[in-house]
């Protein structure tokens, strides 16, 4: 059994050393998922492994046996751009463009966390079913995700708007 | 003299003679008495207008190619072994092991590397591209503590990073200067040709006799890029050619220089850098293009290099910490009669970089009397080096602290004291502004952040636990234009343009802009423009720094279009309704060449292409030399504001507002200016509150190399930023367009810690800014 990426099969990689980041980009080339830091610091990496956000850099690829993992590549349907991605364009929401698909995949994963309630380090009310939906929710939910160029506003911006239109998104398979 | 001989003076007479041609019939549109580029007076085109990135599907499906993603047949691994000493000898190294484990082919070190020349040190020559000149292993000492002395290439990278920690290494380790305390020798430091000091009168009798004065010492640390993306390429020798995938600022600069340290033809050499993942004057030339060029051609194997985050940090420059004192001698109105800022900032010899943090000083305020120096010690470190901004971003931290701190003495608002010391030309150059308009930035960027809401006296509003305060600074930045811009237009029968150029986009939103303006100039709607950028096979020597691409690129496409409107003239011919007409008496429009006066006397590119039975009509155009800057001071401008909260107890700080009101002339495209503009102040944020490269003193090592330790604003330090501009152009410029890329870093820090001044009454001059500092 290998590994199911963006709904393809996958084998697993011979050498246990191997992280998942280094498996997409260098044996896939999938390289559309970023290595800025290979250490866990910066969120460039992220992808959805069943939904959830992880960083690729700091997984083995070995561990991830039997899972499904969706990467940039794999978040549009049928060639389309997600909404997420247009609204990044339209928001202006990256310059260089290489930490928008840790963001991208990290702002999927983290609405899916608002949805079910998980409190974030500023939420008020540890115990409340639902968790007020706020720009700094938003903020507080990405900051693991560095951007250098400065491209924050248009970035909670274009998540913003995303699902302020469309609160009940389709998750990525 | 031979016969070859006489053909090349012959020709070079030739030459000579069409130059000064050139140079008499250039219009001269940024001189004085030329005409302003006619792109400015056009207000209903795509400049101006918020266009998308062009580049912004491919960027947010993650498929833009990036230099360390580029796959090529056979590619190796690439890792490097550091110094783990600041200086001295390499006695023993140990590569046995390495060289034995599985997937290893090739084990580098300075006693198998091929023998290479030194680097060219940029602004050592046109072309020049390196950060650093030192021989790049060829012996046996180490010069800096990070310095690359080994480097493994291996199947894959996991097999070349095992190998590389097999190295075993001793060292005979020799005393070296890594604090300023034990800095070796002290002199006035030089940035681009001219030394970093200015006397105007007499400063220091003057300041003693002000009956207003303040001064103050102010430090900041070193600071280091972090580009998202870390540097990497890949690439690949074909017989005696060069193929580089990088990821760099400066294409024609690296293959010019790669070409002198290979004892190659510089067409041997091939950069192709299309998109790159953030620069900040990082993105240059350093140890690792070279070293793994090397290795490539020792192994005959394409390579990938992608240096760690930690490799980074190693091998790639910052910016140098600074210790800049500060004094302003003012009348009892006010007016500055004297300004000193004089300080020390480190660099290595092998460095063409001295932070010259006084040049924002230079052109600031009137004063009577100026005295301006940095003086440049030596010490055994990474080769420190440009970053965004470099001499404003921390000169104006010093110097808009103190302005501050001299209005408080004066009773008066920090606003009018800039405004009441506007010079009206420039200070120490005497020469006129080419457009300056930074009171009206002001004006309008006090009113829209409510400025008369601020309370004078500090630590006089307080909501709960949080201190609030408001604190403004200037921001400036040179316009620049550097030689050897230039540009090809290929038009085509279908009415299509492409223009090749040879820059570079690091999320600036050249290639955006550009399509918009080169639209705007040939008359065509956007979707019948590319731009092709980002490869050293393209027409220029353009470098992403200094502020300076777009009116590179701009000139460079200005000229090739009046080449483009000449040759289209003569194509048109006698049966064209432009029969007769001259290039001034012709605008380009429609997707075609129309009279001035008379647009019914019109004919389109397609029409003129057929008629001549031409498939395309290709030219090119340089940029003369930037005589602009001689005879005006040309400068971007800026007014920052800032509100934050301070809490009482804690001491944290949060940047609550921010607004940055600009005067950079024309804004060519709002939406990516803005995010230009945004960019800087959050890099300027970080400067304030956060950034500090920890350098350890005993040993000269960058302590906190990776971005864990070196913090970063993330998304919850960062506020929601306005930015708003005059939009009045600069006459003087192309598309009447000063830079925008670096001015957001500069003010900012300033504004940040009056603002915290305000907010607490402490006033801190050792930055960054942290928590431990206002308790």
């Amino acid at each position: 059994m290998g590994i199911t990426v963006n709904g393809t099969d996958v084998d697993l990689p011979d050498d246990p050393r191997v992280s998942l980041l280094d498996l997409l980009r260098e044996k896939l080339h999938l390289s559309g998922t970023k290595k800025g830091c290979d250490q866990g610091a910066c969120g460039a990496c992220t992808v959805l492994v069943d939904g959830q956000r992880i960083l690729s850099c700091l997984a083995l690829a070995v561990q991830y046996e039997g899972r499904s993992v969706t990467t940039i590549e794999g978040v549009g349907a049928d060639g389309a751009l997600h909404p997420l991605q247009q609204a990044f364009i339209e928001h202006d929401g990256f310059q260089c463009g290489y930490c928008t698909p840790g963001q991208i995949c990290s702002a999927i994963g983290m609405i899916e966390e608002l949805r079910r309630g998980v409190p974030s380090h500023i939420t008020g009310d540890l115990h409340a079913t639902s968790i007020p939906y706020s720009r700094d929710e938003l903020r507080e939910r990405m900051s693991g995700n560095l951007c250098r160029c400065g491209a924050h506003n248009g970035i909670i911006d274009a998540i913003a708007e995303t699902y302020r239109a469309n609160p009940q998104p389709e998750a990525a398979e | 003299m031979s016969i070859v001989d006489k053909g090349k003076e012959a020709a070079q007479g030739i030459a000579q003679s069409v130059m000064k041609k050139a140079v008499e019939l250039a219009p001269g549109a940024l001189l004085p008495g030329g005409r302003p580029d006619p792109l400015i007076r056009r207000q209903h085109g795509h400049i101006g207008k918020p266009v998308s990135r062009v580049d912004g599907p491919l960027k947010v499906r993650g498929a833009a190619p990036f230099a360390a993603e580029i796959a090529l047949d056979g590619m190796v691994y690439a890792a490097l072994a550091y110094s783990t000493i600041a200086k001295g000898r390499i006695v023993t190294l140990d590569t046995g092991a390495a060289e034995a484990a599985p997937g290893v082919v090739l084990v580098m070190t300075h006693r198998n590397a091929p023998r290479l020349n030194p680097p060219p040190r940029f602004l050592s020559g046109d072309k020049a591209a390196a950060g650093d000149d030192s021989p790049v292993m060829q012996d046996d000492r180490v010069r800096w503590n990070g310095e690359p002395i080994a480097l493994v290439l291996a199947e894959t990278q996991e097999q070349a990073d095992h190998a590389r920690s097999l190295i075993r290494v001793t060292y005979a380790e020799e005393p070296a200067a890594t604090s300023l305390p034990t800095a070796d020798g002290c002199e006035v430091g030089t940035f681009m040709g001219e030394p970093l000091r200015a006397v105007v009168g007499d400063a220091d009798a003057a300041f003693a006799a002000a009956p207003h004065k303040v001064e103050a010492v102010y430090t900041t640390p070193g600071h280091n890029h972090n580009a998202l993306e870390p540097h990497g390429a890949t690439l690949v020798w074909r017989g005696d050619e060069l193929f580089i995938h990088d990821a760099t600022q400066a294409v024609a600069h690296t293959a010019w220089s790669m070409a002198q340290i290979f004892d190659l033809e510089e067409a041997q050499v091939h950069v192709s850098s299309p998109f790159v993942g953030g620069g900040f004057g990082a993105k240059g030339l350093w140890q690792h293009q070279i070293l793994a060029a090397a290795a490539a051609r020792l192994a005959g194997r394409p390579v990938r290099i992608a240096l760690s985050r930690e490799g980074v940090y190693r091998i790639v420059g910052g910016r140098s910490p600074t210790e800049q004192r500060v004094a302003l001698g003012a009348d009892a109105d006010g007016r500055l009669t004297a300004i000193i800022h004089r300080g020390v900032t480190p660099k290595t010899r092998h460095s063409p970089m001295p932070e010259p943090f006084i040049l924002p000083t230079q052109s600031a305020y009137a004063a009577k009397t100026f005295a301006l120096e940095v003086q440049t010690c030596y010490l055994d470190m990474v080769a420190n080096t440009f970053m965004r901004a470099p001499g404003e971003a921390v000169g104006t931290v010093a110097l808009e602290c103190a302005m501050d701190e001299l209005a408080e003495q004066l009773g008066m608002d920090p606003v009018e004291l800039r405004i009441l010391n506007e010079p009206e030309k420039d200070p120490l150059s005497g020469r006129p502004f080419s457009s300056r308009n930074i009171v009206a930035a002001y004006r309008a960027g006090a009113q829209r952040f409510g400025w008369e809401r601020r309370n004078p006296v500090p630590r006089s509003r307080r909501e709960g636990d949080w201190l609030v305060g408001m604190g403004c600074a200037t921001a400036t930045y040179p316009y620049h234009r550097m030689p050897g811009g230039a540009a090809r237009i290929t038009l085509d029968a279908a009415g299509h343009a492409r223009i090749d150029v040879a820059a570079h986009e690091m999320g600036m939103g050249t290639a955006t802009t550009h399509t918009q303006v080169a639209a705007d100039r040939l008359g065509l709607p956007l979707e019948a423009v590319t731009v092709r950028y980002g490869d050293s096979s393209l027409p220029g020597v353009i470098l992403a720094g200094g502020s300076q691409q777009t009116a590179s690129v701009g000139l460079s496409v200005m000229m090739a279009h009046q080449e483009l409107v000449g040759e289209l003239l003569k194509l048109a011919g006698n049966d064209s309704p432009l029969a007769g007409l001259g290039a001034d008496e012709v605008e380009c429009a429609d997707a075609g060449l129309r009279k001035l006066d008379e647009p019914g006397r019109f004919e389109s590119y397609a029409s003129i292409l057929a008629r001549s039975g031409r498939s395309e009509l290709v030219v090119e155009g340089s940029a003369p030399m930037p005589l602009e800057t001689m005879h005006w001071s040309m400068h971007s401008h800026g007014a920052m504001f800032c509100e934050v909260r301070v809490n009482a107890i804690t001491g944290e700080t949060r940047v609550s507002r921010f607004l940055g009101s600009f005067d950079c002339g024309r804004i060519l495209n709002p939406k990516t200016a803005a995010s230009q503009f945004r960019g800087g102040i959050i890099m300027g944020l970080g400067l304030a509150l956060m950034e500090e490269t920890q350098f350890d003193g005993r040993n000269g090592r960058i302590m906190n190399r990776n971005l864990s330790d070196y913090h970063l604003p993330v998304h919850l330090d960062v506020p929601e930023i306005e930015v708003i501009w005059t939009d009045i152009p600069d006459p003087h410029a192309p598309m009447g367009a000063r830079g925008i890329g670096e001015i957001g870093i500069t003010g900012t820090g300033a504004a940040v810690a009056n603002a915290i001044h305000n907010a607490t009454g402490r006033r801190v001059r050792e930055f960054p800014i942290t928590l431990d500092k206002l308790l």
